[in-house]
């Protein structure tokens, strides 16, 4: 024997699992139109390859403008040292995506200044290395980390060439909305790639240098000041021997 | 040779029960380092943005490697044909199932994001010679899983030599994909060379011997099965020779490094300058995990006590523990090489200022995680031998062989 039909039931069950669907549907499509009206509406493409010259004749000894800078811009300087670390250790194990380096020509004696950071290999050996593809390479040239798929192994730590990555030992407070970032993964600099995305045509550390040594600009793009200076003056990779063509030079190595 | 039988492992249960009380404690204690570095970060431990990897990896890359040996008694038997080793087969499929499961273990527990392991399952660059790891090691441990099969089912004993085969190519493949790890690495002055993975390979087959001659005098002594001298005999003269095939390439690696202008730095560092990279080279991989070993195998008296055998392999082992501390520790110590012609004479991130060393001190939590990776692989051997038939009653050299001389 069959219980006869509740019409009302049926109604209200409809309705429910309309709003329901609604409720869940609503925000993705809602999204998608807000991404869409923002200036990175578009894919990335190869059209562009961001890079750097670096001027080190004009990179002054002792300053480290870029470096407070580039802390700042990616939420580095928000990182605090655990409590019952030791200075030592923890000044090893605080991530650090640009750096002064001075170097000696042991031939010569001449004393270069210059910062050092990711180059943005054309083909990044942390790239090759990464089991899950969490180290990937965008259409732009920007090496980057996918902070979802890092397990946190240090392979790409193991192949970079420049000393350019950090691991995150730490457990993360504060983090500013641009550089997210957690215990346990990977990272380095991205050409404030933050930037990039919302139209932004210089990166912190470019904007700090008063000297003007950095010059970051589209490699492809024959007017650009980037492309015009490595046009005008000599200028090298490092690590050239390697071949990873990289995005960042250097004049006066 | 007479019909072996197999059968478990039947020391008292209070020996027994209070052996894998005693590993099982040991695994704890890792298990409990591991959470207090996962929960804490990184930065409990020694490792920095310069050694960033650090005293785990050293005993998940040994234990890795000694699997892969672990499995060339039973290759020996089933594809060479070696009739004396058949018997001993068994035990070989197991310890080379359990220590990989050690070794992995201490790898994953050692990522910054464990619990992200299935991530690492799904998603695949296959130009990572990492992701192509992942299926060797995953697949060894099924292959071998099936050579087991083979053995011990009656019914199935036929399809064992195919198997075996199967599973020794796949062990070589294994082992050239650890040593490639490094052998990959082009930016590594010490590492970026091919002769990576054969070494590795010679490498597995001692240190896996190694860690098989001590389970298999120490399960036989205690449950009273006899071992036979001239099995015996076999076993420490193929460790001897592996141990002597590892001298060789230990040799041709650093000769020829030595001839490139390019490299001399780095074997400097090694050789002469290195500090306790230096030391742990020539004390403990050199001497105590090479010369010493073989001196005591070869030797026509003490070769023959099984005393001066054990204590023989548990040198090997040291040695093996050694060698590695000094490739991947070593290796990274060693600044890189940016700036060919120039000195670094100050750095924002230790980018080795004058060519020092970076850094390095191994923490306790690593240790007790590394330990705690060959416990557990003891622990599933333990419990292996006593649950399944992998041990043989006897290895009496009548048993096996009776030719052997008398």
């Amino acid at each position: 024997m069959s219980e006869p039909i509740d019409k009302q039931r049926r109604a209200f069950l409809a309705t429910a699992s309309g709003a329901a669907a609604a409720t869940a549907v609503a925000p993705g499509v809602f999204l998608h139109a807000v991404a869409q009206a923002a200036p990175r509406d578009s894919a990335v493409t190869d059209a562009v390859r961001y890079g750097m010259l670096i001027d080190t004749t004009k990179c002054a000894d002792g300053c480290s403008d870029c470096v407070s800078a580039c802390d700042k811009e990616n939420g580095l300087d928000m990182l605090v040292k655990p409590e019952g670390a030791s200075d030592a250790l923890w000044d090893m194990q605080r991530p650090r995506w640009i750096r002064q380096v001075k170097l000696k020509n042991n031939l010569t004696g001449r004393v270069t200044t210059l910062p050092m950071m990711c180059q943005h290999c054309e083909k990044p050996p942390c790239v090759d290395v990464c089991p899950t593809g969490a180290s990937f390479r965008r259409a732009d040239g920007i090496v980057m980390v996918d902070r979802h798929t890092c397990i946190g192994c240090r392979y790409c730590m193991m192949a970079c060439p420049y000393n350019a990555r950090s691991f995150i030992h730490e457990n993360v407070q504060l983090k500013p909305t641009a550089a997210p970032r957690g215990k346990g993964c990977v990272e380095s600099c991205n050409l404030c790639v933050q930037r990039r995305d919302n139209g932004g045509t210089t990166t912190a550390c470019q904007d700090a240098c008063k000297q003007g040594a950095i010059v970051f600009g589209d490699l492809k793009d024959a007017n650009s000041a980037v492309s015009q200076a490595l046009a005008k003056y000599p200028s090298v990779q490092i690590r050239a021997d390697l071949k990873l063509n990289t995005g960042v030079r250097y004049t006066d190595v | 040779m007479k019909k072996i039988h197999y059968r478990e492992w039947g020391i008292e249960s209070p020996r027994y029960w209070g052996l894998l009380a005693v590993l099982a404690t040991i695994v704890a204690v890792g298990g409990f380092a591991t959470l207090y570095m996962e929960h804490q970060g990184h930065w409990v431990t020694g490792m920095t943005n310069q050694i960033v990897w650090g005293t785990p990896h050293v005993f998940a890359i040994f234990l890795i490697v000694a699997a892969s040996g672990a499995l060339n008694v039973a290759s020996i038997g089933s594809v060479f044909g070696q009739k004396m080793y058949k018997p001993l087969a068994r035990l070989s499929g197991l310890m080379a199932i359990t220590l990989l499961v050690g070794g992995l273990i201490v790898l994953v527990l050692d990522l910054g994001q464990p619990t992200r392991l299935i991530v690492a399952m799904t998603t695949y660059n296959f130009k990572s010679i990492f992701a192509w790891n992942i299926y060797l090691y995953v697949g060894f441990m099924a292959i071998v899983a099936v050579y087991l099969f083979t053995m011990m089912e009656r019914k199935a004993n036929g399809y064992s030599h195919g198997v075996g085969v199967l599973a020794f190519v796949w062990r070589l493949a294994l082992t050239t994909g650890t040593g490639s790890i490094f052998g990959f690495l082009v930016a590594r002055q010490g590492y970026d060379a091919a002769i990576m993975a054969p070494m590795f390979i010679i490498m597995s087959f001692a240190y896996g011997l190694a860690l098989y001659l001590l389970v298999l005098m120490f399960t036989f002594n205690t449950d009273d099965r006899p071992l036979g001298d001239a099995l015996l005999r076999r076993l420490k003269n193929l460790l001897g020779v592996f141990v002597a095939a590892i001298f060789y390439f230990t040799v041709v690696y650093h000769l020829t490094n030595l001839y490139g202008t390019e490299n001399h730095a780095y074997e400097a560092f090694i050789l002469r300058d290195g500090g306790v990279y230096t030391w742990v080279f020539w004390l403990c991989w050199v001497l105590l995990g090479m010369i010493v070993p073989m001196g005591i195998l070869f030797h026509p008296a003490l070769g023959m006590q099984r005393g001066a055998i054990t204590i023989a392999a548990l040198l090997v082992v040291f040695g093996g523990l050694s060698a590695i501390y000094v490739i991947v520790i070593g290796g990274q110590a060693f600044p890189l090489n940016m700036f060919p012609g120039h000195t670094i004479i100050e750095s924002g991130y230790y980018d080795g200022v004058d060519g020092l060393a970076r850094a390095y001190s191994p923490s306790l939590p690593e240790f007790l995680l590394g330990i705690g990776g060959f416990a557990l692989a003891l622990l599933a051997t333990f419990v292996g031998v006593r649950l399944l038939q992998f041990l043989p009653t006897s290895l009496a050299d009548e048993v096996i062989d009776p030719h052997a001389a008398k």
